[in-house]
């Protein structure tokens, strides 16, 4: 398993640290036990947003729209489909991993044929345009949203009684830890660089003979897979689907995938991570701490991000130590 | 020898300015030839319509036996035929080695070479081509910040990793420090001899062309003016006027 390799020992004792944090976290702090499951699906937006937006170059605005689609579809198999519980569960999040992958291939093959900027401007609506249309749509409860099954051992007790929610911190960690490690397998492989290419130069990259077209639907595809699995296991977290507010949120969960990606430093594998970690903390501090002005406060932070650390936290830390990062400038023979 | 590569009566406008009028050309398998022509006479768009960059209107390309006028970018230059670009195009926030592990060949549906590492021999390669354009020393550096006349070294070198049967240079010389010019010719000779790679080169210094091309065309107007020998194309009056007008 070469792709488990951990040759770097700075890498390796900050995934041990995280490991630690993410398997105690739940044990020492079990009143916050939602917030944390919610970091994790933080670093799952961050990690899949940068898949296309920071490595290749094509910055999604409608990303949400597959967190979306997985929301619904998974509690829909939950409600519909008859199954047990946790077979349901599970059903559900597969379903909402192939559906939302295969609604990326569709849109992808329509809009990857644009290049940058188009494509950014074009995926703006698709996130407002899903949420109007499942308001309408009365099979998955139109504007009044569906509710999740209830956890079997939360049905007696009421939803806070914890057996769910541990339920799905483990899923959602689960479900972070596999994004971390597809894409740190990913970028090293020849379809990583194929992915940096088309960012820096995508005529080249045709030029060479890659098959741009097919890397771009791919890589969004897989992003959108993902982002599929996570909506169905956030639609449970939350309990309660609404389609402008938890599903397609674009305002809120839409905009915090590019932000939490920039923060931390795009186009980096640490980088979504961090930026995750970082907004997640602090949003929950202001939510406790500057009630009211909570918003406010939150667009301060949003704007000294983007003018303090235009390159993200390790794209900066990247450019003034450059050795830790094993990048080069002095040339060596 | 074969023809590689026949150009026929091909036809390109932009809007109202006809930027190839009528143009065939041929070039020969495993020699070096020559195109060139004053500031604006069509040479960079040729080179487009024929590695497929823009939908030619009128005429044919074949390629190596092959009918290639309809086909796109990435699928001919899977058959063999790379480019390099006049403004330089490289992967700025790649370093150089990874610019060449990404131009090197792969078969496009084998789909577990896109899923794994970029094999040592590969690596190898690399090596010896970035060493063969004296790029060895700077191979861990970003190639977004090498000079411009590295930058088109490792784009030449990127071609070369592809392995291409012909290999189009879009004026491998212009912008690079004079006294390096000798190098790059000498280069461009040893990857055709070499190699064996066949190359058609376009290049505004009449010194550098005729030292270098067997074979020469020479585009003025979009048109075909002249194509023979160095020498043939160096007498001929009209392109002596053609440059002459031209400067
Ligand atoms: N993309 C384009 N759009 C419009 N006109 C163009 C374009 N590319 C080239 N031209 C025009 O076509 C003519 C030939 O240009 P070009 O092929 O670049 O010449 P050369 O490479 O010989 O200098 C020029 O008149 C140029 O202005
Ligand atoms: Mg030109």
């Amino acid at each position: 398993m070469s792709f488990l390799a951990l040759k770097n020992p700075r890498e390796a004792s900050v995934m041990a640290a995280l490991t630690v944090g993410m398997v105690m976290a739940p044990f020492f702090f079990p009143q916050l036990l939602q917030q944390l499951t919610m970091l994790w699906l933080m670093v799952v937006f961050a990690l899949t947003w940068d898949m296309t937006g920071g490595q290749m170059g094509y910055n999604s605005f409608g990303n949400v729209l597959f967190f979306g689609i997985g929301a619904y579809a998974g509690v829909m198999v939950q409600r519909e489909a008859g199954f047990d519980y946790h077979t349901g569960f599970v059903v559900g999040v597969l379903a909402a991993t192939v559906l939302a992958g295969v609604v990326a291939m569709v849109l992808g093959i329509g809009m990857l044929g644009l290049r940058g900027h188009y494509f950014a401007i074009g995926t703006l609506g698709l996130g407002i345009a899903a949420g109007e249309l499942a308001g309408a749509w009365d099979l998955i409860g139109a504007g009044s949203g569906l509710t999740s099954p209830l956890y079997p051992a939360d049905a007696a007790h009421g939803r806070s009684a914890g057996d769910g929610g541990q339920f799905f911190y483990w899923w959602m960690a689960g479900l972070a830890v596999v994004c971390f490690w597809v894409s740190r397998a990913l970028y090293r492989t020849r379809f990583g660089l194929a992915l940096n290419a088309i960012r820096d130069d995508e005529d080249k990259a045709e030029a060479l003979g890659l098959p741009t077209t097919s890397i771009k639907i791919f890589a969004w595809s897989l992003s959108a897979c993902l982002l599929g699995a996570a909506g169905a296991i956030a639609g449970n977290v939350i309990g309660f689907i609404d389609p402008k507010d938890v599903a397609f949120a674009g305002a809120t969960f839409g905009v915090w995938m590019v932000l939490m990606a920039i923060l931390g430093g795009k186009g980096t594998l640490w980088g979504p991570v961090l930026g995750a970690v970082i907004f997640h903390l602090t949003q929950e501090l202001f939510w406790t701490y500057l009630l009211g002005w909570q918003r406010v406060a939150l667009g301060l932070f949003i704007i000294s991000i983007v003018v303090f650390f235009p390159e993200g936290i390790l794209g900066s830390l990247r450019t003034r130590f450059p050795a830790l990062f094993g990048v080069r400038v002095e040339e060596r023979s | 020898m074969s023809v590689l590569l026949n150009v026929q009566n091909v036809n390109k406008a932009y809007g109202g300015v006809v930027a190839n009028k009528d143009v065939s050309l041929q070039v020969k398998r495993g020699e070096i030839s020559g195109l060139i022509g004053p500031n604006g006479s069509g040479k960079t768009t040729l080179f487009g319509s024929i590695v497929g960059a823009h939908p030619i209107d009128g005429g044919r390309i074949q390629f190596d036996g092959e009918e290639i006028s309809s086909l796109r970018v990435p699928q001919i230059a899977r058959l063999g035929l790379s480019r390099t670009f006049q403004q330089t195009r490289i992967f700025g926030e790649m370093d150089c080695l990874q610019n060449m592990r990404i131009a090197s060949p792969m078969q496009a549906r084998h789909f577990g070479q896109w899923l794994s590492r970029v094999p040592a021999s590969v690596d190898r390669r690399a090596d010896e081509l970035l060493d063969f354009v004296g790029l060895h020393s700077k191979r861990l550096l970003k190639a977004g910040s090498l000079s411009f006349g590295q930058q088109k070294l490792l784009e030449f070198a990127m071609a070369l990793m592809n392995e291409p049967k012909l290999l189009l240079l879009d004026e491998p010389t212009a912008g690079i420090n004079p006294t390096l010019i000798n190098g790059v010719v000498d280069r461009l000779k040893r990857a055709n001899e070499e190699m064996g790679i066949t190359l058609l080169v376009i290049e505004h210094n009449m010194r550098v062309i005729m030292n270098l091309a067997t074979h020469i065309t020479c585009l003025a107007h979009g048109e075909v003016l002249a194509s023979g020998t160095p020498d043939d194309v160096r007498d001929d009056k009209r392109v002596v006027d053609a440059y002459l007008g031209a400067a």
